[in-house]
């Protein structure tokens, strides 16, 4: 059993798993408020079509991917940010 | 009786809110800036009182609205005991034919520890970003 084992890991090449834990950046820094008069900052958040982010990619706890939602809508309501784009990114 | 329990009722509290709105660029700079002003008299007339106004001059926008690519940008944070004045000053805004576009909302007490931070950075700021509008 061990046998087999080596020589897999001979076979396959040796890949490294560096999984580093995901976590929320405004529970980390800090960040109570999050502004939606402020663009680039909430251009973290969206994809290159201008979609919001999953929490599973960005890390973000559910109570800031709220905060964030709501803020890069009001962004997207007063004309900072595109409701649709191309290659935004 | 209610009234009586909840002693919250009768002690008025003001709420912060904050407005940002979007001036057609037909208008000049001048132009746009004296729109605001009476805007801001009517926020005062209302009942509220502005703590803050920031103008931030012509800017692109992301998509057109009303065919416009660009707006000049205006904020106001204010504080009102009246409940009612949101409602109100959108009424004049819906009126208003150089508003393209706005927006109003309320600050809870993380949103105004932001502001307060973020007014006292730009004041800070102020000397520098003026000249970055000089030289632009």
């Amino acid at each position: 059993m061990s046998a087999t084992k080596t020589e897999m890991r001979y076979l396959n090449p040796q890949t490294k798993e560096v999984s580093r834990k995901k976590y929320c950046r405004f529970k980390k820094s800090g960040i109570k408020y999050i502004d939606y008069k402020d663009p680039d900052f909430l251009l973290k958040f969206i994809n290159e079509q201008g979609k919001l982010l999953p929490r599973r990619l960005t890390g973000t706890s559910l109570k800031y991917q709220r905060k964030v939602a709501q803020a890069v809508k009001r962004a997207r309501h007063i004309a900072l940010m595109p409701y649709v784009a191309d290659l935004l990114k | 009786m209610l009234y009586i329990c909840s002693p919250f009722k009768i002690t008025k509290m003001s709420k912060h809110y904050e407005t940002v709105f979007i001036l057609t660029p037909v208008l000049s700079d001048e132009q746009a800036k004296e729109a605001a002003k009476k805007l801001k008299k009517s926020i005062t007339e209302l009942g509220g009182k502005v703590i803050n106004e920031e103008h931030w001059g012509l800017r692109k926008l992301a998509y057109p609205i009303q065919k416009k690519t660009t707006g000049f940008y205006h904020l106001f944070e204010f504080t009102s005991e009246k409940a009612d004045i949101v409602a109100n000053l959108e009424v004049i805004y819906k009126r208003d034919e150089r508003i393209l576009r706005f927006l109003t909302v309320s600050l809870d007490k993380h949103a105004i520890a932001y502001s307060e931070k973020r007014r006292s950075k730009l004041s800070e700021a102020k000397p520098n970003k003026k000249k970055e509008n000089a030289s632009a």
